[in-house]
């Protein structure tokens, strides 16, 4: 296990390539998850935004608050036109620039699925992570294909909330057999840092996907400094485990043993599920827990198929 | 030394994609449009082009790839036909709002519903307003041309250019073609050097289609229409500076039999050839005095340069493969407003035939003409050969 080596007191970077002077709310994962995500990748990169929160937190005209160039492009094209530019800066002799294409997730789970698919599929050399904040953020939360079950949204209100559970993309991924595919959070910097790494250090080898839940205080109706907190609590309940895919689908590695905190516990601190506490909640309530067992079940399952056992997943105090 | 070959429209998109030295091609199957992007593909495989050749999705995803690429500096090319062009269209304002160079060979089909391969021009047409430069054309040769000049002005001006081409008439039919080689290309057309135009760069972090306010993003519009009016001058000294090298004239349009023409006959694409014909006859069996305006380069639209060749007309026939539903032929409407400010100007008559591929022949012309002849007052839409 190579996560021996990174077991340091503290591996993050000190160079800052995000700026004060962007828009992002107070607690924003999405911004924590950029910031981070730049301190592995460093300069020598190009960003592309599609329509997404980060429309806004970049910054507006005439300036923005990144140290790399950033290219906004329309919602559905983000894989594409990271892409397009990773082509282009190839044919004029910038092999080494790394493309990262950097989207929400309405722009990766929903609209931008085609592009996605297509340049997956493709093997198109650039670095793809979608800052999950389980619903259209930016537009006043309307619920996607990643809000999780039962949460309310402003298009799911708490008498109907949203019916299905959150699409599994990670699963997507791996059908496409790209070479990785890894989760991240914030609330786990040299574990984010370290996914960044080894994507960029995959250059050449197709697209590289990172799905980062991002906490949004305002979208998930919390105190903004519960950030890091509710993310740290996803993984710790297992609602989002740390995990990579590699070898094109066939290696399932689960990076950290969650304590198994009960799923109350981070779903108490969010007002979108506040009704799962009230009368008539505990359906709701019951289909999240059904949820996340059974994602947690088949990727234990799927862990075992590739390392014969789950004794080599670290547990206890994980960064 | 150049040479002629018999070619489809398609392969002469193709060949005078490889001699422009395109870097990046990316581009979605639609028929009838395939021919281009096969022989790309293959040109590319063979490494006669120095390029990379995106087998994408989808024709958004194509016009998505040519802007990442044209953004960086790389030169770009697509090829699309009526739905994928419908399809592309929110991409198509982005690539002229972020000001890229890129060419696109669009074959003119027909629009669904009902299904249909064959030509008209509502496809095209439809895009006008988003910031793309257009040329149509009448044989392989223009097509050939066209986009080979359509880099040389895009780059200049920063903004990108559409070259139309009719379904199956052009797209499918050979003639011969004048094809030069790389060095007489290379001797108008140079690999594309945005210089200090501002591509990225990582050393140069900037920010591009950045969240604008409305105090700023008005600007941002205006300039695309200066682009577009100063295109017109570029058009002007880029068709001399072609001649030079290719010993081919080109202009926004082309004047046929029109030195001492009472009556014009205004078309565009391959459906000039049929008009040019039954002009010819006309004149020859009758005595008529009339002649043939076929517009090329729409976007910009020359205004002077028509109100020149057209004030003293007589009578005006506009005939369109295309409708404007609710209101008319596009060329027709687009002819009379250009025309509008002179104080003393001649009739103008709209013609819709030949939608959706419809067989249109001098003998229809011949119609035309005969009718236009009869009228004194301007009239309501005239549409041509409708079966009901």
């Amino acid at each position: 296990m190579s996560e021996k080596k990174t077991r340091r007191i503290w591996d993050v970077p000190d160079d800052e390539n995000f700026y004060y002077g962007h828009t992002a709310c107070q607690g924003c994962g999405g911004a924590l998850a950029m910031r981070l995500a730049l301190k592995a990748l460093g300069t020598d990169v190009a960003v592309t935004i599609p329509a997404c929160c980060w429309t806004i937190i970049a910054g507006g005209f005439p300036g923005h608050a990144l140290k790399v160039p950033v290219f906004h492009t329309a919602f559905e094209t983000a894989a594409i036109v990271a892409a397009g530019i990773k082509g282009g800066l190839e044919v004029t002799g910038r092999k080494s620039t790394i493309s990262l294409a950097w989207a929400g997730d309405g722009g990766t789970f929903d609209i931008g699925l085609q592009a996605l698919s297509g340049a997956a599929e493709r093997g198109e050399d650039i670095i793809y992570a979608v800052y999950d904040n389980e619903a259209y953020m930016n537009t006043g939360i309307q619920r996607s294909s990643a809000t999780p079950p039962g949460a309310w949204t402003t298009t799911t209100p708490a008498k109907r909330p949203n019916p299905r559970p959150k699409k599994n993309l990670m699963e997507i991924m791996a059908a496409h057999k790209v070479p990785y595919a890894a989760t991240a959070t914030p609330a786990y910097p040299e574990d984010l840092i370290r996914k960044f790494r080894k994507a960029k250090e995959m250059a050449g080898q197709g697209l590289r996907f990172i799905h980062i839940l991002a906490p949004c205080p305002p979208g998930w109706k919390m105190a903004s400094d519960y950030s890091v907190h509710s993310a740290r609590l996803a993984v710790e309940s297992r609602v989002f485990p740390l995990y990579e895919i590699e070898d094109g689908g066939r290696k399932y590695t689960i990076n950290y043993w969650p304590k198994g905190i009960p799923i109350e516990e981070y779903l108490k601190i969010q007002g979108r599920f506040r009704h799962l506490f009230k009368p008539g909640g505990e359906k709701w309530l019951e289909a999240f827990k059904e949820f996340v067992e059974e994602n947690w079940n088949q990727l234990v399952e799927k862990h075992k198929l590739t390392h014969g056992t789950t004794d080599n997943i670290p547990r206890g105090y994980y960064k | 030394m150049s040479f002629k070959k018999v070619t489809t429209g398609n392969h002469a998109v193709s060949y005078a994609v490889w001699s422009s030295r395109v870097q990046i091609i990316s581009a979605y199957p639609i028929t009838p449009q395939t021919q281009i992007v096969e022989l790309l593909s293959e040109i590319v495989a063979e490494g006669k082009l120095q390029a990379k050749f995106i087998t994408v999705e989808s024709e958004h995803s194509a016009m998505a790839a040519c802007i990442g690429a044209s953004a960086t500096g790389a030169r770009a090319f697509t090829a699309t036909s009526a739905q994928g062009l419908a399809l592309m269209h929110e991409m198509l304002h982005w690539a002229a709002g972020a000001r890229l160079p890129i060419v696109m060979a669009n074959v003119n089909r027909a629009m669904a519903p009902p299904w249909s391969v064959w030509t008209d021009q509502n496809d095209s047409l439809a895009q006008l307003v988003t910031g793309w430069m257009q040329i149509y054309n009448e044989s392989n040769q223009e097509v050939y041309d066209s986009v080979i000049i359509g880099y040389k002005v895009a780059e200049q001006v920063h903004l990108p250019l559409m070259t139309v081409l009719d379904a199956f008439i052009l797209s499918h039919t050979s003639e011969p073609v004048e094809i030069h080689t790389q060095e007489e290309v290379d001797e108008y057309l140079p690999p594309y050097d945005p210089g200090e135009y501002y591509t990225i760069k990582t050393e140069d972090p900037r920010g591009y289609g950045l969240l604008t306010m409305p105090s700023d993003y008005y600007e941002f519009r205006y300039k695309v229409q200066r682009a577009h009016e100063r295109a017109i001058e570029v058009f002007k000294k880029e068709f001399k500076n072609f001649e030079e090298v290719f010993g081919r004239k080109h202009w926004f349009f082309e004047e046929f039999m029109m030195d001492d023409a009472d009556y014009v006959i205004v078309t565009s694409g391959s459906l000039s050839s049929d008009v040019k014909y039954a002009v010819a006859k006309l004149r020859k069996e009758k005595g008529l005095k009339i002649g043939v305006l076929k517009m090329r380069v729409v976007r910009p639209y020359p205004f002077e340069e028509v109100r020149k060749v057209l004030g003293d007309r007589k009578k005006i026939a506009v005939i369109d493969r295309n409708i404007g539903f609710g209101y008319h032929g596009v060329f027709y409407e687009e002819l009379k407003s250009a025309l509008y400010p002179l104080e003393k100007r001649p009739p103008v008559f709209g013609y819709i035939i030949g939608i959706g591929g419809r067989d249109v022949t001098p003998a229809d012309i011949e119609d035309i003409i005969d009718d236009m002849l009869k009228r004194d007052e301007m009239t309501e839409i005239i549409w041509k050969g409708v079966r009901l």
